[in-house]
């Protein structure tokens, strides 16, 4: 729990430092060409889906058969919402996903409204819901898989999945 | 072999043999509470000619295992046995087996002409002499051979409780290999007891829950072979499958068929809140059943098709909750500890199954389907997904053990909470959907 809040932290830390630092028209164009050589589409690229997932944080986490939205949550979806905005060609898929610990069936609904959660807020952002597919996987596809609440508590997730540019 | 399955022909003709009308002393009351095994012997069926030996003795003992899997009978060994059956017509010598306290007594015999095998069997009371209802003959392939014995060990079930039988049915599951974050699901379906699986898609994409129509024809199935949970409907015999068109943009999943196999309930989620629809399989046609901002899954019909049974969380936790099939007024019915999923109605209409969460442990359970007499059958670290055998019998379900090297495989247990017994499948296994005795 203490090694997670941490990470959530350093994740909110990072996106406000992204806010500060890159204002969405500072990614544009040549916004690139200030700190030294950046290959296109690795990490350290601003506009890569690698960029996003590693330094704005791809994911949020929710509570034991909850689907709301905590303050880190929160402040991570922002920062994906800027990211969205800043690069229009993107669509992206939020899955949402359950722990172990429920049936099947339920877990899949659940999943669904972490998706959902996850959704509503990046369009509450500004960004366009059309841009926005979501897909549950219930229990099917846990990352951590030990049976403990360490692993469950990175398991019960909503990820977004850039699947594309809208301009290939 | 599907094809050998459904074009195998199995005649029940009745031989000449006396009947007796009285009722026969020999009875196994199953709601009394049974306790001590009833004592039987299977001596060999008596083969006719070398090329039926083999399947003489393979017969017999699936038979016998058959019996003995259901934990009310127990079988004699055949060291103890004094009499020898060679010939399936001479007198039984009653006072042999009464020596080794065999209440019941089955013989039979085997043919094999080509690729036909004919089995004749006799069930007898040894006690009192008398035969348990009248022999019968059984014509079928060679490669049928198991469903015969199946349903010769049917009938022996059958005589001596009074109720049917389920060894002569098959069990749609999903087949799982692979560590736990990396899953791989296959679609498969096998007999009851683990034999003759044969699988009914590869796993390219995650399928889940099949459920069998009410004659045992077709499939529903969810699969995420578009990208989504989607209901597709597979024809067993032709291994042929379809997309069931729900609304555009939408998830679906947790499909069953109505006990007149002509539509289907299902779970459909929509702007992330999941509700139950009705889908008419002739037109297409879908209607809603359920319209609350709760969570509503996991439907089952009561065997009449007047009543559906579900889950929904719309007290804040998951409960179980019976409607009209059409729709309307929701009931609950589950009131204990903790919270509670998949329901699934008796073949009977008498009990409702159920999974059982409470305090960090799942169980399958039963209860009245007003919710009364809850009864608990399992305890692990995670049970879930019960279904019935044909006779109301037996439950069979899932259980993973935890970890990371946790797995899933399939049990059995009876609805009187005795006899737990895995079912043995190649892999893991899991969601298993129990299908109806063939004919």
């Amino acid at each position: 729990m203490n090694v997670l809040s941490k990470v959530l932290a350093l994740g909110a830390l990072s996106v406000i430092a992204a806010c500060a630092n890159n204002d969405p028209s500072a990614l544009g164009g040549g916004g690139a060409g200030g700190t030294g050589a950046i290959v296109p589409g690795s990490p350290s690229d601003p506009r890569s889906p690698a960029y996003f997932q590693q330094t704005v944080g791809d994911r949020v986490l929710f509570a034991v058969d909850q689907s709301t939205l905590s303050p880190q949550g929160q402040t991570m979806l922002q920062g994906q919402a800027e990211w969205l905005l800043a690069n229009p060609d993107f669509v992206a898929t939020i899955e949402g996903h359950a722990d172990e610990q429920g049936t099947r069936e339920y877990n899949l609904a659940l999943g669904a409204r972490r998706a959902n959660a996850a959704r509503e807020y990046l369009i509450s952002r500004g960004v366009a819901g059309n841009r926005l597919n979501t897909v549950s996987y219930g229990k099917e596809r846990p990352i951590e898989i030990c049976s403990v609440e360490e692993c469950y508590s990175k398991n019960r997730r909503a990820v977004t999945v850039l699947t594309g540019s809208t301009l290939g | 072999m599907m094809k050998l399955l459904t074009s195998l022909f199995v005649g029940l003709t009745l031989m000449s043999a006396p009947v007796y009308a009285q009722n026969s002393p020999l009875r196994l009351e199953l709601d009394q509470g049974i306790i001590e095994p009833l004592p039987f012997a299977v001596p060999n069926f008596v083969p006719d000619g070398p090329s039926a030996a083999q399947y003489a003795q393979d017969i017999s003992r699936v038979v016998a295992e058959d019996l003995t899997g259901t934990g009310l009978f127990r079988e004699i060994s055949s060291d103890a046995f004094i009499s020898r059956v060679s010939s399936f017509e001479a007198p039984v010598q009653f006072a042999d087996w009464k020596a080794i306290n065999a209440d019941a007594l089955v013989t039979g015999a085997v043919n094999v002409s080509g690729k036909r095998l004919t089995v004749r069997f006799r069930v007898w009371d040894v006690f009192s002499g008398q035969e348990l209802g009248t022999g019968l003959q059984l014509a079928g392939t060679t490669e049928g051979w198991r469903r015969m014995a199946h349903k010769v060990a049917d009938q022996v079930y059958s005589r001596i409780t009074g109720e049917g039988g389920y060894f002569d049915s098959r069990v749609a599951f999903v087949s799982e290999s692979g560590p736990k974050n990396q899953r791989l699901k296959r679609l498969a379906i096998m007999d009851y007891d683990g034999a003759n699986v044969q699988y009914l898609t590869d796993s390219s994409a995650i399928v889940l829950a099949p459920r069998f129509s009410p004659t045992g024809d077709r499939l529903l199935y969810t699969s995420y072979e578009s990208g989504s949970p989607r209901i597709y409907v597979l024809d067993v015999g032709r291994v042929k499958r379809q997309e069931l068109k729900t609304q555009d943009g939408t998830m679906s999943f947790s499909p069953r068929f109505s006990p007149d196999g002509r539509s289907i309930v299902y779970s459909l989620i929509q702007g992330g809140n999941t509700d139950l629809w009705k889908m008419d399989l002739a037109s297409g046609q879908s209607t809603r059943l359920t319209n609350t901002p709760a969570i509503e899954t996991a439907p089952s019909y009561s065997p009449d098709g007047s009543l559906i049974v579900f889950e929904s969380d719309r007290s804040g936790t998951p409960q179980l909750y019976v409607m009209p099939a059409n729709g309307g007024e929701a009931t609950r019915i589950s009131f204990g500890a903790g919270r509670y999923g998949t329901p699934v109605w008796s073949p009977r209409g008498d009990l409702i199954a159920f999974t059982k969460q409470n305090k960090g442990r799942f169980h399958i359970g039963v209860m009245r389907t007003d919710g009364s007499e809850e009864r608990l059958l399992t305890a692990s670290f995670l049970d879930e997904g019960p279904t019935w055998s044909p006779n109301g019998r037996v439950i069979m379900f899932t259980r993973e053990t935890q970890g990371a090297s946790g797995r899933a495989s399939l049990y059995s247990v009876d609805i009187s909470g005795r006899n737990l017994r895995p079912v043995r499948t190649p892999d893991g296994g899991s969601d298993p959907s129990w299908g109806p005795l063939q004919n």
